[in-house]
């Protein structure tokens, strides 16, 4: 079936079967590649996209259910570079495999958008659905949080 | 995971479209966040024939309230009940379980009437809908009927509805009265983590008491035994006792991965007894 929405602000369309997750869609249909595939079933946050402004966790997504949908990706976020928030990440070390990166920086995104000074505990919260398999949870939570004492932007 | 289960696709146009389209031949699904269907597709614990997605349906997608009732429609998730306002107002306790479904990204995407559904012993949203007698609208081809909370989870996994059948919406009566009211859930950690033990408790005044517990038994469940000791009494340290007391003959929990029996029985002594202080203390 033939599905049309739009990606990082173009107008994009595919063919897929039912059965395809988003996830698999933006990444070998589409490719793109900053969701990535772990586990699978919605526990650890990789695939971790924007979805009408909303977070949401592609892998459970179907490709067909996001007809006219808005979806934005950490591609879509950095067309005019490095944000503010990706830049805060390199200065903490928050990066380790990079692995979990997409999907937290979209997760901060997300939370910064609607809280522009949240706390440790309201950035923890906000998280808690991406796991980092390098367990390197303390400076990526120092990245947002710099952000904050920075004004929020 | 690739999905290697074929079925197929359709958006349901209206609610009378999605009836239609249930009452035919086959394992038709109704989709809406998707967040337990898609992961049991995935691992062919679910082989529908196909999915009918009710995201298109205006009617299902309201949080709606009236003097009398709060309306929960098939599409609102989680995080709707976290936006409401109306839900911060007079189910404040309602958010407080929002809150501990899952993270962010899940709750943007599941329904509550999703979660009921599924109708899993662990299920968050339950002991608070049994403790405020939510009701469950259903409708099919053949008409609407609704299913008081505390008929609708029959067994694991179980639910009272029929084939044929579509949730339509919850519904929750405004408190008459000033009530205190709180949810505490056991995980292991914030996030992604199933309950392995929950408590909801109302607290009314004139010292009247609902409880209810989640995933310490096949079904959530009212504590009807609970609330008969504590209704009418004042609440005493040696009341509260008495209740806790009791609370091993009330569950039957499972040893799991996530917990032993033991362990899940201590806590919901533990956890009931700070559900019914804040509960009390809200009440005030």
């Amino acid at each position: 079936m033939k599905v049309s929405f739009t990606l990082n602000s173009e107008t994009r369309w595919l063919e897929c079967q039912p059965n395809q997750t988003l996830l698999h869609a933006l990444r070998e249909q589409l490719g793109v590649k900053s969701p990535k595939c772990g586990c699978e079933r919605g526990d650890c946050g990789t695939c971790t996209i924007l979805l009408d402004g909303k977070s949401i966790k592609s892998c459970l997504v179907l490709a067909c259910e996001v007809e006219g949908c808005e979806i934005t990706t950490l591609e879509g976020l950095m067309q005019s570079g490095l944000t503010p928030l990706q830049k805060a990440f390199l200065d903490q070390n928050a990066f380790q495999c990079g692995f979990c990166a997409p999907g937290m920086v979209i997760a901060a995104t997300e939370l910064l958008e609607h809280n522009s000074s949240p706390n440790r505990g309201e950035i923890e919260e906000a998280l808690a659905g991406n796991l980092c398999r390098c367990t390197g949870y303390a400076p990526i939570i120092d990245a947002v949080l710099d952000l904050v004492d920075n004004g929020g932007k | 995971m690739t999905i290697t289960h074929q079925f197929d696709y359709i958006k349901a146009k209206s609610v009378a479209h999605a009836c239609k389209l249930l009452s035919k031949k086959g394992d038709h699904r109704l989709l809406s966040g998707g967040t337990d269907l898609i992961g049991h597709i995935k691992e062919n614990l679910a082989t529908p024939d196909s999915l009918i997605d009710l995201k298109g349906i205006d009617a299902l997608k309201h949080l709606s309230v009236t003097p009398s009732t709060i309306k929960i429609g098939a599409l609102c998730t989680f995080s709707d009940l976290l936006n409401s306002k109306e839900m911060a107002k007079y189910f404040p306790a309602v958010q407080e379980m929002a809150q501990t479904v899952a993270s962010v990204a899940v709750r943007n995407r599941a329904t509550v009437v999703g979660n009921i559904c599924s109708a899993v012993p662990s299920l968050d949203s339950a002991p608070l809908l049994l403790t405020y007698d939510a009701v469950v609208c259903v409708v099919s081809s053949k008409g609407v009927r609704k299913v008081p909370i505390n008929q609708w989870f029959i067994s694991s996994r179980q639910s009272a509805i029929r084939k044929g059948e579509l949730v339509c919406a919850i519904e929750i009566k405004m408190p008459a009265q000033k009530h205190g009211a709180t949810f505490v859930k056991l995980g292991r950690y914030r996030g992604e983590d199933l309950a392995q033990a929950s408590v909801a408790v109302v607290a009314l005044p004139r010292d009247r008491y609902r409880i209810a517990f989640g995933a310490v038994a096949p079904t959530p469940f009212r504590a009807d035994q609970l609330e008969k000791l504590l209704n009418g009494k004042q609440l005493t340290d040696n009341l509260v006792g008495q209740a806790v007391t009791l609370i091993p003959s009330l569950v039957s929990p499972i040893t799991d991965i996530r917990a032993t029996k033991e362990y899940r029985t201590h806590m919901c002594q533990v956890m009931f007894e700070r559900a019914v202080e804040t509960a009390v203390a809200r009440l005030r």
